[in-house]
């Protein structure tokens, strides 16, 4: 029986990419047995040209989420991320090219979270992305810069699923943001790392199409930009990932790697005025407060989160707890609303609860 | 007991092994032929399963250049950023050692279904092997094998692709086949949304075409396996008469055993089981030796019976014959059946076995002949059916019930027919001795009714098909001649080569042969352009024609259907026929044998308006030089490929080679059932013999020579074999007509005028004759060396 390649090949690809690597022993020199690339400590990122992809490094990603409000004040959330995968650490012409693309896109609100997936070989140009000028895109799915702006200064974002759509302008108000170490993000005590950066503060205007008609929205987007080759340590099963914009304009970004012991939960908090901080491992819990269940899985979809060297107690519950991708790697997504010591909107991620 | 009555039956076989052989040989030969055909029947079902499954894609509306035969890849990125959910697919056919192989080149990250694709494993790595250069090759492992060691790849087995097709990653496939940057037609996974682009904005050099429709193989081929199932029940046919021969006899001579272990004690039900262990384990043993059997005729047959699917319907059957489970069940429990046929009359009558009832081997053979005026009722029966059948019946499965009905009614009443004959022939008889041969013989009809009536069934089955191949191919032959008239056929690969190397041939006329796939009122066809040319003027093969048929199909509107179309729908010149949804007068009827599909043809300037997306890149020429020195000019001057360079004969030649091998297998059959019948009357005469003793002996006494005495059996066989005969020839030129007439109109679409070759027939009397004359003379030299002491125990034991 002719088996289907769909999404299992494209989850183990995924999986393939996020596992540790053979032959951590090469770490120092820089690559790992398949001769993908590592990130090193103390990186000079160089812009435009690092917003465009890394086809040595295993994976890539170009991530935005954004929280977004109708005129009536309803709540409503978009994703587009655009993933890049290799199976070899090059590049080359048309179809022999080692380089993989997919893109994951949703639209939620309180009562749907609308999904749609993309695949792509690169090589022939169905897929790609380019730092100068910037444009990132799948099959129709786009992520392009104004020219003359500052590379990820404006962007318009579109993508497309079955009967919906989006379309949105994003205007960034701050400077990108490095987490980790100046961009080198480590995930493990083991030494696996990557590279990330963000750009935390857009504005956004634009327009949502939903099966039962179009609607304009307004609110803030987070861009998020990292690639590694070795992400994730074999005792890692998953990630909560939160990105937070909270009232005044201060930002969060925490995020715990669970493993068999207490995981892993660093965070950068982003002032108002762009500055940022990085939060140690250590100093943050988090402590699910309710759980969904979705098919199998039980989710925990509302959160504390504690940071009590800034004296933070926050609650996030979201929008649509029903936010689940059904995509190749499936996982949960979505909006979330923030109350506590501090309220604002913002976006969970959990991976790992297949 | 029990241990002792079983030692007492089963030494019934010690004393007769031939008896025993003659048992299971029919049981295994009746298995064998049965089981052959399944084995090919399931080998080409499992492998048109695999040809529908492996590109399950070949259900989805396609994007197609409108001229040449691929597509620059950048359209498809185009339609992809356009918001097109379109999947590239590349084809072409790749160089074997012997032949040539499709390759599809798939893009395994949008096509829905790449063959061959396992399950298990991990699929990450299994892609990455598909893809990652040199890439991946998958195809059945007969094709692989095929594959030049030149070909840059890594090969991957795989059932899941009929043999002649393989399937690689896009990337491989286009670097194989020299498309590098191009892709051969674009699959459209979803309608495209209202909002998107239209198509001639995006790329407008592609158009929609419909699905390929090729997976209409097994409607298509399912009359071919019918036949072939057919023949296997007529073989089955056969060896149970041979078996059940054996089984009552060894009933009959064993019956002073039974009474003797009944009188001392056995209950009849022990009895009962152990002849039925018995009967068991013969069956276990000889289905197994038939399925064996079948296995070896199935694997000598496979690789016609493929050659001829290809060839008929271009559907892929692998040349090789796979062990499968489906078969071997059948075979076995067809083995099964046949003993508990062959078996059922004795366990009726051992039921009422009366425990004083003596042997009457001689009286048992004669009862077999009792039921000769029921059994002639039951064949009158049968034969009365078949002009019902045909009259209310419809289609394939009343032509074959048909056929049942023939062959069944005219062996019923074989033995009344003989008698008779005999009689009429005794009446006539001047001397004594002549009275006494011509009754003798029509004694011993009863014993050998059943072999003559699968001799019967054989001749029949032999005259029938034979007169049935022989009309086909003489029609065939004088209907290639008419419809392959240019003497050059050329195929380019672009409208644009053909324009540059047209003008340098010097042909008295050059004539387009283009073809598009269509909707013939609602099933798949082909409309085929017809230029307005004295070649098809005076030998296109025209079965019905309305008046001014050419000039009318010249001017365009009017269309010519083949008779596969028009005998389907009920068509004839006058009438109207809707193509792709336009209404259009059917002009005339042609003869068609290609295959089954439906067809049409259209003048070709009407053809051109209504197709104008369609390049021209296949023509007919008529040339007044050599075929073969032009042929060459044009590979060696135009740089055009040998395989774009047909002549005539070689394209006759591939043509007739497809038909003959269509009938190898039916040939084949044809033999090994006439050799079974044979097989059944030796193992008769061998029976009867033993048993005639007491008849034989007096003429003996009487002064009659053992030789003359032999002579005159290996005569009445003759005689018996050579009325069955005269009796089989006009049931096989009944069985003839239904299969011209009836079953091949219903299977593939065409009637074809019958013919008759009485040469064939006096070669198969004499084969017949030959037959009974080698079986009965091992018995008759039996007879000639019979001691004269046995003879006399005749008169010693009479009682």
């Amino acid at each position: 029986m002719p088996a289907r390649i769909t999404r299992r090949h494209a989850l183990a690809l995924m999986a393939a990419a996020a596992t540790p690597a053979r032959g951590q022993g090469f770490a120092g020199l820089g690559q790992d047995a398949d001769g993908f690339a590592l990130p090193q400590p103390d990186p000079v990122f160089r812009f435009p040209r690092d917003h465009g992809p890394h086809p040595r490094f295993r994976i890539e990603w170009w991530y935005v989420t954004a929280n977004l409000a109708t005129a009536s004040g309803g709540n409503r959330g978009i994703q587009w991320t655009l993933f890049r995968s290799a199976l070899a650490p090059e590049d080359r012409p048309g179809w022999a090219s080692p380089q993989i693309w997919f893109a994951h896109a949703a639209m939620t609100r309180p009562d749907a979270h609308l999904v749609a997936e993309r695949r792509a070989r690169g090589g022939i140009g169905q897929a790609g992305v380019t730092a100068e000028p910037f444009d990132a895109w799948i099959d129709g799915w786009q992520m392009a810069g104004h020219p003359g702006a500052d590379a990820l200064g404006r962007l318009s974002l579109q993508a497309r699923g079955e009967g919906w759509s989006y379309d949105l302008e994003l205007a960034a108000d701050g400077p990108l943001v490095f987490h980790g170490d100046g961009g080198y993000s480590v995930k493990h005590e083991r030494g696996q790392a990557s590279y990330y950066y963000s750009q935390p503060g857009y504005r956004v205007t634009g327009r949502l199409v939903w099966p039962e008609g179009a609607e304009e929205v307004t609110g803030q987007a987070w861009l998020d930009r990292e690639w590694s080759s070795q992400p994730l340590d074999a005792d890692q099963s998953g990630w909560d990932w939160f990105s937070l914009h909270l009232d005044g304009g201060d930002k969060l970004m925490v995020y715990r790697l669970r493993d068999s012991g207490d995981g892993f939960t660093p965070g950068t908090w982003i002032r108002a005025d762009g500055r940022s901080e990085s939060i140690p491992d250590g100093e943050i819990a988090l402590e699910p407060l309710d759980w969904t269940r979705i098919g199998d899985r039980r989710l925990p979809t509302s959160w504390r989160i504690r940071i009590p060297s800034r004296g933070l107690v926050l609650e996030t519950g979201p929008v649509n707890p029903r936010a689940w991708m059904a995509t190749g790697i499936a996982y949960w997504e979505g909006p979330v609303r923030v109350t506590g010591s501090r309220s604002g909107m913002g976006y969970l991620e959990m991976t790992g609860y297949d | 007991m029990i241990g002792a009555a079983a030692a007492a039956l089963l030494s019934h076989w010690r004393r007769h092994p031939g008896q025993l052989a003659t048992l299971v040989a029919g049981l295994a030969l009746a298995t064998a032929l049965w089981t052959g055909v399944q084995a090919i029947n399931a080998e080409a079902r499992a492998s048109y399963d695999r040809a529908a499954s492996a590109l399950e894609q070949s259900d989805l509306p396609l994007l197609v250049p409108r001229e040449g035969d691929s597509l620059p890849l950048s359209d498809y990125v185009a339609l992809r950023r356009a918001g097109w959910k379109v999947a590239p697919v590349i084809e072409g056919r790749l160089r074997l050692k012997d032949g040539s192989a499709r390759l599809v080149g798939l893009d395994p990250l949008t096509a829905p279904a790449v063959p061959g694709s396992g399950t298990g494993g991990d699929p990450g790595r299994a892609l990455l092997d598909f893809i990652s250069p040199p890439g991946e090759i998958r195809g059945h492992p007969d094709t692989l094998a095929g594959l030049p060691a030149a070909v840059e790849g890594r090969r991957v087995a795989t059932e899941a692709l009929s043999p002649g097709t393989l399937v690689a990653d896009i990337g491989t496939a286009a670097r194989l086949l020299g498309l590098e940057g191009r892709l051969t037609r674009l699959l459209i996974l979803e309608d495209p949304a209202q909002d998107l682009p239209p198509l001639g904005e995006v790329a407008p050099d592609l158009r929609e075409a419909p699905p390929q429709p090729e997976n209409d193989i097994r409607g298509l081929t399912g009359s071919f396996h019918l036949n072939l199932t057919a023949f296997g029940m007529l073989s089955f046919a056969v060896g149970l008469f041979i078996a059940h021969g054996a089984v009552g006899l060894a009933f009959e001579q064993r019956r002073g055993t039974i009474r003797t272990l009944r009188a001392l004690g056995t209950p009849l039900s022990a009895v009962a089981a152990l002849l039925a262990a018995e009967a068991l384990a013969l069956a276990l043993a000889a289905g197994a030796l038939g399925v064996g059997l079948g296995y070896v005729l199935a694997s000598l047959l496979l690789p016609d019976v493929a050659a001829t699917l290809r060839g008929l319907y271009g559907a892929p059957v692998p040349g090789s014959v796979a062990v499968r489970a489906a078969w071997w069940a059948a075979g076995l429990g067809m083995a099964l059946l046949g003993a508990a046929l062959a078996s059922a009359q004795s366990f009726w009558q051992l039921r009422r076995l009366s425990v004083l009832a003596a042997m009457q081997p001689r009286a048992w053979a004669m009862a077999q002949g009792r039921g000769q005026r029921l059994m002639a009722l039951a064949g009158l029966a049968g034969l009365a059916a078949v002009p019902a059948i045909l009259l209310w019946g419809q289609g394939l499965a009343a032509g074959f019930a048909a056929l049942a009905g023939l062959l069944l009614g005219a062996a019923f009443l074989l033995p009344l027919s003989l008698s008779a004959g005999l009689r009429a022939a005794e009446r006539a008889a001047r001397s004594a001795l002549g009275e006494w041969v011509w009754a003798d013989a029509r004694q011993q009809v009863p014993g050998l009714s059943l072999a003559l009536m699968a001799l019967l069934l054989a001749l029949a089955a032999n005259i029938g098909v034979s007169t049935m191949v022989a009309s086909f191919r003489a029609t065939f032959e004088g209907w290639l001649d008419r419809r392959l008239a240019a003497e050059l056929y050329l195929s380019f690969d672009s409208p644009a080569q053909a324009a540059a190397v047209l003008p340098g041939i010097d042909a008295s006329a050059v004539l387009p042969v283009t073809r598009t796939e269509a909707d013939l009122g609602g099933a798949p066809g082909l409309v085929y352009a017809m230029a307005d040319d004295p070649t098809y003027r005076r030998n296109w093969p025209l079965i019905e024609a309305g008046p001014q048929v050419w000039d009318r199909l010249a001017a365009g509107g009017g269309v010519l259907v083949n008779e596969q179309w028009a005998i389907r729908a009920g068509l004839s010149p006058g009438d109207t026929v809707q193509i792709d949804g336009a209404a259009r007068e059917v002009l005339g009827v042609y003869a068609d044998y290609g295959n089954p599909r439906g067809q049409a043809i259209l003048g070709l300037e009407a053809f051109r308006a209504l197709h104008p997306e369609i390049g021209e890149t296949r023509f007919a020429l008529r040339l007044s030089g050599d075929p073969a020195a032009e042929a060459a000019r044009l590979v060696a001057e135009d740089g055009l490929r040998p395989d774009q360079v047909t002549d005539r004969a070689a394209l006759k030649a591939e043509s007739r080679a497809v038909f003959e091998r269509t009938f190898a297998a039916t040939d084949a059959l044809n033999v090994l059932t006439l050799a079974v019948a044979g097989f059944a009357i030796f193992t008769s005469l061998l029976t009867l013999q033993s048993l005639r003793l007491p008849q034989v002996a007096p003429l003996w006494a009487l002064g009659l020579t053992r030789r003359r005495l032999a002579l005159l059996d290996l005569a009445r066989a003759g005689l018996l074999a050579a009325g069955t005969a005269l009796l089989a020839l006009p049931v096989g030129l009944a069985l003839a007509w239904l299969l011209l007439a009836v079953v091949n109109v219903a299977a593939f679409g065409w009637r074809l005028p019958m013919q008759i070759f009485p040469a064939d027939w006096l070669r198969l009397g004499l084969a017949a004759l030959v037959a009974a004359l080698l079986a009965a003379a091992l018995p008759a030299l039996r007879l000639a060396r019979v001691s004269p002491a046995r003879l006399l125990r005749v008169f010693a034991d009479a009682r």
